[in-house]
């Protein structure tokens, strides 16, 4: 679009947003990502897309991330551009995130 | 540490009549018409309380409802009864608003409501718990159960020993459906299908939400939003609670991913419209959520019945979410609803292989639940369209802009003649504009 929004307030901090979401956080990560597998990816879709923002692109062209406030929607696994550079699971009963306003 | 609630005992012969995985909508609805029909039935959910990991993106369509829980509306856990919807079609400096209220739909039977999913989930699973049904939470179901012939025979729970075993297994799990995709009848990934939403809880005094949204007592509003996604396919929403108020953003995956635009930012873009921010004014976020949306319709469901197992909700790609019509949980509660009543009736013909259970595609096929997504199978190719997207909404805007805009001494130029212009400015052929319309008729028609 040519013409763009300007804010009439500042939005919050990303880490204030998260931090209105509860996680209970399992001792287990249900994510994995395999970092060599992501050096050789041309998009990183996950970085951007991921809405908790836990793909991190690191200078060796590898991936970080945190598994602990996620949201379990599968944006990562399902825009993933190569094959078994994620694996996704639902984290252990009880565990992860609970929504309230959902 | 979370708690656990004790596994619950299990039937004489170690087999339960069904086992549904996920108490959101779907599976609620399935283990009630279960329970009512005298099966025993366990109903699994992953989180700690039915609704924890759920989000939905406005409104909660009640008529279906109506077969489950007579008088449903005396108890459910309302936000507010949606008695004025408005479609806005928006630039980042213009937006065009058709909007409707009657007073019709803030009383029984309801059209719909807002609600939030924890309670609304919550007390559904307490429907199916109170008709018999065995409520499990904070149990994760990590696979099926198969015999020698591969027909399902109950699930594997990541609780110690935790096989079920159960004489028809019906999968309510959600958008991510692992069962179905190790059942075969979902692809791994299917990103070309899928949307993500997400959304920000606002906190707002109710008297102010009453004011700026000119509601009042428990009436509320849902606004659907075209034109805010910075040409990223999807779309906008906004609604009221009793004191928040919520909004966000439905965009597609390889959209979003194509744009490499953070989801928050477009949620941001919107808050900050000069249609919106004014609602929102000093409002406090409460949560923020996201969650993904399978919108491929008709034509992306999979199977619905194989031996022992049935796909229910969301996990059937059962969304109605790229269209004029953005539904989702009746579908869920439908589908559900469907399914619990033909496993019943295969299990009371003990017959649970996939032409016992083909009853299931019956009920839907006779409902709305497929009915309308056949009728509708063509929608989300319109909507998301390149030029639904990115070009009408513009278009849209400056040639109403045009009509109201007075250009006295100028005389008025002709509708047609505006409209000609516009178009060519937003190069868009007439061809183009008559194709889509009649294409919209055929869609919706």
């Amino acid at each position: 679009m040519s013409t763009t929004i300007t804010r009439p307030y500042p939005d919050i901090s990303f880490d204030d947003r998260m931090a209105t979401v509860e996680f209970r956080v399992s001792p287990r990560p249900h994510i994995t990502v395999e970092t060599e597998v992501c050096r050789s990816c041309t998009t990183k879709a996950c970085v951007t897309a991921c809405p908790a923002n836990l793909f991190v692109p690191t200078n060796d062209g590898g991936i970080l991330f945190n598994y602990e406030q996620c949201f379990e929607c599968g944006t990562c696994y399902q825009i993933c551009n190569e094959a078994g550079a994620i694996t996704w699971t639902y984290p252990d009963g009880g565990h992860g995130v609970v929504l309230r306003h959902g | 540490m979370p708690e656990r609630v004790p596994a619950p005992a299990v039937p004489a012969d170690g087999v339960w009549d069904a086992v549904v995985v996920g108490a959101g909508p779907a599976g609620s609805a399935a283990a009630l018409e279960l329970a009512r029909a005298g099966r025993s039935v366990l109903l699994i959910e992953r989180g700690p309380f039915p609704g924890a990991k759920n989000v939905y993106g406005g409104v909660v369509y009640g008529r279906i409802l109506d077969e489950l829980i007579p008088r449903w509306w005396d108890e459910v856990p309302v936000q507010r009864w949606v008695t004025r919807r408005s479609t806005m079609v928006m630039t980042p400096t213009q937006a065009f608003t058709v909007d409707f209220r009657t007073q019709a739909w803030g009383q029984p039977p309801y059209n719909g409501m807002t609600t939030y999913r924890a309670d609304f989930d919550a007390w559904l699973a307490g429907h199916a718990v109170e008709a018999g049904a065995v409520l499990v939470t904070s149990t994760v179901v990590t696979g099926l159960l198969r015999d020698e012939r591969g027909r399902v025979t109950g699930v594997r729970t990541d609780r110690d020993d935790g096989d079920i075993r159960a004489r028809v297994v019906i999968a309510c799990d959600g958008v991510n459906s692992f069962l179905a995709k190790e059942a075969g009848l979902l692809p791994q990934t299917d990103a070309h299908h899928l949307t993500l939403g997400v959304k920000e809880t606002l906190a707002l005094p109710r008297e102010v939400i009453e004011e700026r949204f000119a509601i009042t007592g428990t009436e509320g509003l849902d606004i659907e939003i075209l034109g805010c996604t910075r040409g990223i396919p999807g779309g906008g929403f906004l609604y009221t609670n009793l004191d928040t108020v919520s909004v966000g953003v439905v965009v597609a995956l390889t959209g979003l991913a194509k744009a490499k635009v953070r989801p928050e930012e477009l949620i941001a873009d919107l808050k900050a419209h000069p249609a919106i921010a004014p609602y929102l004014r000093g409002a406090e976020l409460k949560e923020y959520a996201a969650h993904l949306i399978p919108e491929g319709g008709y034509r992306t469901m999979p199977r619905l019945a194989i031996d022992g197992m049935l796909v229910a909700g969301d996990a059937a790609a059962m969304c109605l979410a790229a269209g004029i019509w953005l539904e989702g949980v009746n579908f869920a509660i439908g589908s559900g609803m469907y399914a619990g009543r033909a496993a019943a009736e295969a299990l009371r013909r003990r017959d649970t292989s996939a032409s016992g259970l083909a009853g299931y595609r019956r009920l839907l096929e006779d409902s709305f639940v497929l009915a309308d997504h056949k009728r509708l199978q063509r929608a989300p190719d319109l909507v998301l369209s390149e030029r639904v997207q990115k070009q009408y909404p513009g278009m849209v805007c400056d040639l109403v802009q045009e009509v109201f805009t007075v250009t006295n001494p100028v005389p008025k130029r002709g509708m047609s003649r505006l409209l000609r212009d516009t178009a060519r400015r937003h190069g868009v052929r007439l061809r183009d504009l008559a194709r889509d319309g009649l294409a919209g008729l055929r869609v919706f028609g």
